[in-house]
């Protein structure tokens, strides 16, 4: 049985060959964010209430910003890759699901910089 | 058009809600939550770069009934995305499919987020009055 409609065959829609890697990503990220978000959590908890130089020297510690950076890149990638699974579900307009998905990598990629950076400047103005 | 053996998605007007059904829309639904609610935690990063008034801005604006009611709802989203994730990844290794076993591990899902949410914001009550 095939799964492609008579109409898809005809306009030799289906496989870009890539569905593979892009599963395999989203499995990966999911994985390393289960202890990445977890710590977060933990540690901001720990720190309710306290005063910005705490906060700072915190993420600007060599191990925390490292962490915290592998937390970025893993919730931008994952969610980059979840959100353009959505939009591929439900909007079917050729040229507004293009736009919508270059919106999304492309804010996903300023945001992800932008914490990067955020976190390097914290680590080297560490007094 | 012969189309008619192809497998069909429910049809969403005649089909009864179910916990399957429900916390599988619920992942999506929290997935996007959690996409928007990267725009917080950036914000939290460039303020916390830019020295302690834009921090102190920052944490005013978390720390407002508002800012607690998004993060509440924010911790909410992430515990129950987390814990049904690990059960998606569980299905993707191939373990949890029978009727019985993806009722009970949804429900466990709901306690276990409902529970971690709670103990959360417990915990930093706690860690506040410390402070
Ligand atoms: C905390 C650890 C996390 C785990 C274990 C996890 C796990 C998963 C898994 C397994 C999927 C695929 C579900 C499917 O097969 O349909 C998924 C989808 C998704 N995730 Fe996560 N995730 C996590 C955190 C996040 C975060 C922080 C974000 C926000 C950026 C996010 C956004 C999404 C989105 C948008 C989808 C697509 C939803 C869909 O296709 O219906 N996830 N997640």
């Amino acid at each position: 049985m095939s799964l492609r409609s008579p109409l898809a065959r005809v306009r030799g829609l289906g496989s870009a060959k890539d569905g593979t890697s892009h599963w395999w990503a989203q499995r990966l990220t999911a994985l390393a964010l289960i202890p990445l978000t977890v710590w977060f959590c933990i540690s901001v908890i720990a720190m309710s209430g306290a005063d910005y130089v705490t906060v700072a020297t915190w993420a600007g510690s060599p191990l925390v910003g490292g962490l915290l950076i592998l937390l970025i890149v893993a919730t931008f990638y994952h969610g980059a890759l979840g959100l353009q699974v959505v939009i591929e579900d439900y909007v079917h307009r050729e040229m507004v699901k293009l736009v919508m998905l270059l919106v999304v990598k492309a804010t996903s990629l300023v945001l992800a910089l932008t914490g990067i950076l955020s976190v390097l400047i914290l680590l080297f103005s560490r007094t | 058009m012969i189309s008619s053996n192809r497998p069909l998605s429910p049809h969403l007007q005649v089909y009864r809600p179910q916990i399957t059904s429900t916390l599988s829309i619920l992942h999506r639904l929290t997935g996007v939550a959690l996409a928007l609610g990267t725009l917080l935690l950036t914000y939290w990063l460039i303020a916390a770069a830019s020295g302690p008034e834009a921090f102190a801005d920052a944490q005013g604006l978390i720390g407002s009934i508002l800012g607690r009611l998004v993060l509440f709802g924010w911790t909410f989203a992430l515990f129950f995305h987390l814990c049904n994730g690990i059960r998606h990844l569980a299905w993707d290794a191939g373990y949890g499919f029978e009727i019985e076993t993806t009722t009970r591990s949804g429900w466990v899902v709901v306690g276990a987020s409902v529970v971690l949410t709670l103990v959360c914001w417990v915990a930093g009550y706690v860690a506040m009055a410390g402070a």
